[in-house]
């Protein structure tokens, strides 16, 4: 396909500038992100190039004082507590929203979405003002709503392309057989779709994990998660400890999100959106 | 339609066939069958209904809530009752009566009684700078009460100068336009009609506009980027596609505040983008790329190209090869193949990935912070600032509101003519 | 009431002993600060320090030192902090605003015995700061010689910090453009001499780089991002102390301000607060924070407290005051908030 039957030269030579621009852009995706790792094991305080020495000392940092500990203890907990509310909410709607009889679809889908487009400073505006009234600011409640406004989307989505596979006579014939719809749920649907329901609930957990604009509004010193200590050291004091936390936010977001597509290619689907 | 045929005209026939009984039969069947999808619609809509009320809850009443800041608040309205009765039916041209300086001054002392006079002169000095002062040097001056209130009030020019009066009669209507005016710079003149805020004082449009800008230059920077990216891909054979794969979504699972991080890394002054300029010999200095908007747009670029690249090889992978192989062999040159063969079945995929892309720049809070300079922070930085530094927080929803106006439509444009469908992104 | 209270708490003890065994009452003392090198002093010289003599235990919190969330906590009645630290601006704006507490001094010191205007309605002055400039010798082979020259681009070419706020900066631009110290506040207090003001500032508004947060004017230099900045004194000298940065301070056209403490309304834990606001005004206290950052004490009898090794470097050190301005704290309190607003409007055009 990128050359014709015939080559000219000068589409030999498009065809090597085309390789050499796509090099470059490639180089330009993954230098950035591979940028923070060397420089995390950097001994000395600077994050400059060329390493002064090999250390692991901003890793000790990052995982041995209180202050990055009680964050990442923040971000698991507001984490764990969003992926299993979208995704239990996300999986229930997904079986709604393939059921060709589901009313309004229509309306209900781009409404389902709509988290993924609003900016989230509306989002964070919005929630921080009326949460502060109805007593949820500051409160790990507060931020776990908000995250799971913002992480289900994935979920429905994931799911839902799961679901695409799935055949529904199964669970009429398990209807049939006597078994009640939660049964049939747990026995004969969940399994088949488990693969999309995990990959689903490790997108929502990578997104509120490394959430921090709804974070800033709504958490107060007590919740301060994980990105949101890297974002106030940021604007404060670039020390290598944020590259060291940088890494392991990076390395974990990746991990689960590898597994998430492993798993939705093994159900047979894949995620529309991830 | 001849296979139709039968079907339709078997129903009559079966119906005339059978007896009174059967019929009846055959309608609570029908019956039943329409209750039982009622049934099913209803617990379909019971499935989907906790996650609905929760959206609703956490993210629907809130930014409604928000954006009704925009165009009502009542905090003049509200502080002013006696002020808003003495204005009823005040022409709106001259100075008010005397009754009206009174209900103001009486106001005034119940808000400082209240304790809510310092959020009046805030609301007010929203709309009339300046107003903030005044407002509590005259309440200091009530508070003595050595002389008579309308000789208080008569003795601070500001009170009887030519634009207090119609701002106050404007606050006391609780729906207001004047936040969403002065979202676009613009607001109310004398004679009613609307104007544009003085230079001095107009700042959103630029805002605004340099929002569009950005937006617009990272779209076509990751296009530009990521359409021959994403040609390559989807020509080469699947081992390879798959290892570039990988290289284009590495750093879409990375974080936007990660990446951020890296950028400003890179960005520094004696950081590795101005090292490489310097050892190529592109840049004789050091340039200031932090703080920036070529730094802005670089790092924005970087963080949006999977999203503006991935719809395009969706569609990329879909057009078979013998397409333009059967181009080639009818004669077509290789630009002609592609330009009149493989660029329309493109364009969706292109179109789908832009508006993305463009709509997703417009809300960008996180790396303008970080990386853009005083004159590169966009709308959502604005926002931001209004509810945290500036506590004005109908100013910040009237941003909200246009801000979200523009994303919605945009939105609404790629579901009903892209199809929401193409928001797939692998 | 007061009765109440104190049953409650004859209450609370005797189920503390039962359940522990023990009567220490650990009470907790929430303090906002705006984090950094200057938090780190404060609690060497006084979280600890009060912590051990009254068996309170302090939980530190950071902020921005945006008024923002301390209204926000305040106006939803729910006051997770006891004290916080502002800036004198803040000070004055939060108590028209009805955020911050009035303050009995009776509680805390004789107000008389601190310097002037350190002593305010809603907040108790900490320390006094200097407004300076910092540089790089490194990097700027000539040195200026007051804080003014950050106006001159021509002699000083390359990117300069200043605080992203209008204070100070438009007090310096004046006097830059030939205005006398004594009547900068004068000339400010009309629209000719703010537009005078912004006119100035906007000879180098392309050269400059903002910052917001104290702790970023060192990190600016160290990473050559510009050649000069306006700083916080103690920041600068923390960095020069404790990291071996190379930096060099100007005092001249130095401006001095208050760091300023303040009780929210509705703190859950006022008593312990006004305890730990009088601990902090004694003499021999105040002078303390001294030896852990590069401030001054704001008591006049404090001076004999100061550790000997500290008096130099602190912004009142007679060296520093060959040219000073005093920041007019009324003068903020009045016009701070049109002149914020005119400044952010500036920014963004």
């Amino acid at each position: 396909m990128l050359l014709s039957p015939y080559p000219t030269i000068g589409e030999r030579i498009r065809i090597t500038l085309l390789w050499l621009w796509c090099g470059m852009v490639i180089l330009f995706l993954l230098v950035p992100i591979l940028v923070p790792v060397p420089l995390s094991f950097n001994s000395g305080a600077f994050f400059i190039f060329p390493l002064e020495g090999i250390s692991t000392r901003w890793y000790a940092v990052v995982l041995g004082t209180q202050r990055w500990q009680s964050a990442i203890g923040n971000s698991l907990i507001v984490a764990f507590g969003t992926t299993l509310i979208a995704t239990m909410l996300g999986t229930l709607t997904a079986i709604a929203l393939s059921d060709e009889k589901f009313p309004g679809r229509r309306i209900v889908m781009p409404l389902l979405l709509s988290p993924l487009i609003v900016p989230v400073v509306i989002t964070a505006v919005g929630s921080y003002l009326f949460y502060a009234r109805v007593g949820l600011a500051s409160t790990y409640a507060g931020i776990i709503l908000a995250h799971t406004a913002l992480a289900s989307p994935f979920v429905v989505v994931t799911v839902g392309a799961s679901l695409t596979g799935f055949d529904r006579n199964l669970m009429r014939a398990a209807a049939i057989s006597g078994a009640r719809p939660i049964t049939s749920f747990f026995k004969v649907m969940l399994p088949l779709i488990l693969p999309g329901v995990l990959s689903g609930a490790a997108f929502a957990f990578v997104t509120s994990f490394d959430e921090v604009v709804v974070v800033q509004f709504l958490a107060s010193a007590n919740q301060r998660t994980m990105p949101l200590e890297m974002f106030i050291g940021l604007r404060e004091k670039l020390s290598p400890a944020i590259t060291a936390a940088a890494t392991l936010m990076m390395g974990l977001s990746i991990i689960l999100l590898v597994v998430a597509n492993l798993l939705a290619r093994r159900g047979k689907q894949r995620p529309r959106i991830d | 339609m001849t296979a139709l045929e039968p079907t339709k005209l078997d129903r009559p026939r079966i119906a005339r066939d059978r007896s009174a009984a059967d019929a009846k039969a055959a309608k609570s069947v029908t019956a039943k069958l329409r209750r039982a999808e009622f049934g099913d619609r209803l617990r379909s809509l019971a499935l989907a209904a906790p996650l609905l009320v929760l959206l609703a809850l956490s993210l629907g009443i809130p930014i409604v809530l928000l954006l009704s800041r925009a165009v009502y608040d009542p905090t003049i309205a509200d502080a002013l009752p006696q002020t808003s009765q003495a204005l009823r039916g005040w022409n709106g041209a001259e100075l008010p009566g005397d009754a009206a300086f009174l209900a103001l001054a009486a106001d005034l002392r119940d808000n400082q009684a209240r304790g809510t006079a310092y959020e009046l002169a805030k609301s007010l000095n929203a709309r009339l700078p300046g107003a903030r002062s005044q407002v509590l040097k005259t309440v200091r001056q009530l508070e003595a009460a050595d002389r008579p209130p309308l000789e208080v009030m008569k003795a601070v020019p500001f009170w009887s100068a030519p634009g207090t009066w119609p701002v106050i009669e404007s606050g006391t209507h609780s729906v207001t336009s004047f936040y969403l005016l002065s979202a676009l710079d613009l607001r109310w003149n004398a004679d009613g009609g609307i104007e544009k805020v003085p230079p001095q004082q107009a700042i959103f449009l630029q805002v605004f506009m340099r929002t569009f800008f950005v937006a617009a230059a990272v779209t076509l920077a990751t296009l530009i980027l990521g359409f021959p990216l994403a040609y390559l891909i989807a020509a080469v054979p699947k081992g390879l596609a798959a290892i570039l794969i990988v290289a284009v979504l590495l750093p879409f699972w990375t974080s936007i505040l990660v990446r951020t991080a890296a950028w400003t890394v890179l960005l520094q002054k004696f950081g590795l983008v101005n090292d490489l300029l310097l050892w190529l010999g592109i840049a004789d200095d050091r340039l200031d790329l932090m703080y920036s908007r070529i730094g802005l747009i670089i790092a924005m670029t970087h963080i949006q190209l999977p999203f503006t690249l991935l719809p395009i090889y969706s569609v990329m992978r879909t057009i078979p090869a013998s397409q333009m192989k059967a181009a080639y062999s009818l004669g077509a040159k290789p630009f002609t193949a592609f330009r009149r063969v493989y660029l329309p079945q493109v364009f969706p995929g292109v179109m789908a990935g832009c508006l993305l892309t463009f709509i997703l720049c417009l809300g960008y809070y996180i790396t303008p912070a970080l990386i853009g300079g005083a004159s590169d922070q966009l709308i959502s930085n604005f926002i931001a600032n209004y509810v945290n530094v500036e506590l004005n927080w109908e100013m910040a929803a009237a941003l909200s509101f246009i801000l979200l106006v523009f994303t919605l439509a945009l939105f609404g444009i790629f579901a009903r003519i892209l199809g929401l469908d193409r928001l797939k992104l692998v | 009431m007061k009765i109440t209270k104190a049953r409650l708490f004859a209450f609370a003890a005797a189920t503390a002993f039962i359940t522990s065994g023990h009567v220490a009452f650990a009470d907790e003392l929430s303090i906002m600060a705006s984090g950094g090198a200057w938090q780190d002093a404060q609690r060497k010289a006084w979280f600890e320090p009060f912590s051990k003599e009254t068996g309170a235990k302090i939980v530190e919190q950071e902020y921005l030192g945006d008024l923002g969330k301390v209204k926000a906590m305040v106006d939803t009645g729910n006051v997770p902090i006891d004290l916080v630290t502002v800036e004198t601006a803040t000070v004055l704006q939060g108590c028209d605003a009805g955020i911050l507490e009035r303050l009995d001094y009776s509680k805390i010191a004789p107000r008389e015995k601190f310097l002037e205007g350190s002593a305010l309605d809603c907040g108790v002055g900490l320390d006094a700061y200097g407004d300076v400039l910092a540089y790089d010798p490194n990097v700027l082979k000539e040195a200026p010689t007051s804080v003014l020259d950050i106006f001159d681009t021509t002699k000083f070419p390359g990117k300069r910090a200043m605080r992203k706020f209008p204070a100070q900066n438009l007090e310096w631009a004046l006097m830059a453009d030939g205005v006398a110290p004594a009547d900068v506040y004068k000339v400010l207090a009309t629209p000719e001499g703010v537009d005078r003001a912004f006119k100035k500032l906007d000879t180098i508004k392309k050269d400059i780089v903002w910052w917001d947060a104290g702790a970023q004017p060192p990190q600016l230099l160290a990473s050559k991002e510009v050649v000069m900045t306006t700083a916080w004194n103690g920041r600068i000298q923390n960095a020069i102390d404790k990291d071996g940065a190379p930096f060099k301070i100007i005092w001249n056209n130095q401006i001095l301000e208050y760091d300023m403490i303040a009780i929210p309304k509705g703190a859950k834990n006022p008593e312990l607060a006004y305890k730990y606001l009088a601990y902090i005004s004694q003499p021999e206290n105040n002078a303390k924070l001294a030896s852990y950052i590069t401030y001054g004490p704001v008591r006049t009898d404090a001076a004999s407290f100061v550790a000997p090794d500290a008096l130099p470097k602190l912004p009142n050190a007679p060296d520093h005051m060959s040219a000073y301005l005093v920041a007019d704290t009324e003068f903020w309190g009045d016009y701070g908030e049109d002149l914020v607003k005119r400044f952010n409007a500036w920014l963004a055009q």
